[in-house]
């Protein structure tokens, strides 16, 4: 079962920046294990989806060139304070994570 | 709703592989400092000092216990500001304890762990996560941005302090290497990584206060311990037993040699 989202989304003004911090081992199904020598099997997240007061900000496609435990940082216009951020992301082998946090003042 | 800068800034380090090209290479410290800047921004040690908060209060070990009980030094249960503080000597078990022989100890007393199973496998690696270093980000993390003040007045804080010593100078093994080969002299490196020199405050308070981390090649989060273990295995010495009387010493000279400066850590390394 998948470790839970950092998420963090801080107001500044008129910019909610915003930094998400998952819980990931990103296998690109190209490392070999060290002990056995087999190929350790791909496992990466394949899309992230951020949805802030109800509205959907980010989709995007994830993919192997991704480090473990992935940050993802982006800042945007139109929140504010108190603003459910909902973040969520589905792997390759079909798991899944949703996670939320409302937008602080900054 | 619009959209700033980037949609998503992808994973630091590939943010860093399209920044590095763009920027002129003239001094090669303060292009790490700045890759150093962009970790730090999002620092995955985060995710370890969550699972470790959860694990400090979860009832576990043979006696169903927690570790909110566990006197870190500042009294039973509190964690805040405990990390700044240690190693001390704890009068219940007669020592000197860094943070992770103090856990250990708060394990085996309060949860019933055997001592065998828990020094087995105290690092991460792979898919397997140790449940130690999730407990010392947690603990760390309670101590950021307070000031280093590790007690000295003890005759064995001072006897930690002195054997901690003369092992950072004691030089041994096939190379004939001692801590102090590679950390007495200012401006050294190895490779591309700047090396502090430990014998003097300034960069004894810089390389103690941003350790344990989370280390990005190796996508986990590392210890003090951990961080000892692996310089002995650079010098090529037997690997020390874990949270042993001379780690704990190490720990004892660094730790008080970096007293008065700001803890920053849980850090983030390369």
């Amino acid at each position: 079962m998948a470790n839970p989202m950092r998420i963090r989304a801080l107001q500044k003004g008129d910019i909610t920046a915003v930094t998400v911090i998952a819980a990931h081992p990103m296998e690109t199904g190209l490392r070999k294990d060290a002990q056995t020598g087999k190929l350790v099997p791909a496992h990466f997240i394949q899309s992230l989806t951020v949805d802030v007061g109800g509205k959907r900000v980010v989709e995007s496609h994830v993919n192997t060139a991704v480090s473990a435990n992935p940050v993802f940082n982006f800042k945007l216009k139109g929140a504010k304070a108190g603003d459910k951020v909902v973040v969520s992301w589905v792997d390759n082998t079909g798991d899944k994570r949703t996670d939320e946090a409302a937008v602080a003042a900054g | 709703m619009k959209i700033m800068t980037r949609t998503v800034l992808l994973a630091a380090v590939s943010a860093l592989g399209a920044a590095t090209s763009a920027w002129s290479q003239e001094d090669p410290a303060a292009e790490i400092e700045r890759y150093r800047e962009m970790l730090g921004d999002g620092n995955p040690a985060e995710l370890y000092e969550m699972a470790g908060e959860a694990m400090w209060a979860a009832p576990r070990g043979p006696k169903n216990a927690s570790l909110e009980r566990c006197d870190l030094g500042l009294g039973a249960g509190v964690v805040k500001g405990a990390y700044a503080t240690l190693p001390r000597y704890f009068a219940d078990t007669g020592k000197v304890e860094d943070l992770e022989s103090r856990l250990l100890t708060c394990m085996i007393t309060l949860q019933g762990f055997p001592r065998a199973d828990l020094v087995k496998r105290p690092f991460g690696a792979g898919s397997y996560k140790s449940d130690m270093e999730a407990l010392v980000a947690y603990v760390v993390g309670q101590s950021k941005g307070m000031a280093m003040n590790v007690p000295m007045e003890h005759p064995q804080e001072k006897a930690a302090f002195a054997l901690g010593k003369q092992l950072f100078m004691y030089r041994a093994g096939p190379y004939d290497f001692s801590c102090a080969t590679c950390h007495s002299e200012n401006g050294r490196r190895i490779r591309m990584q700047d090396l502090p020199n430990l014998t003097t405050s300034i960069g004894s308070r810089r390389a103690y206060t941003s350790w344990p981390a989370y280390r990005v090649s190796q996508s986990e989060f590392r210890s003090f311990q951990w961080r000892l273990n692996d310089c002995f295995r650079q010098q090529r010495f037997p690997e020390p037993v874990y949270a042993s009387e001379s780690t704990i010493a190490l720990t004892s000279f660094l730790a008080y040699m970096a007293n008065g400066a700001t803890y920053q850590g849980p850090g983030i390394k390369r």
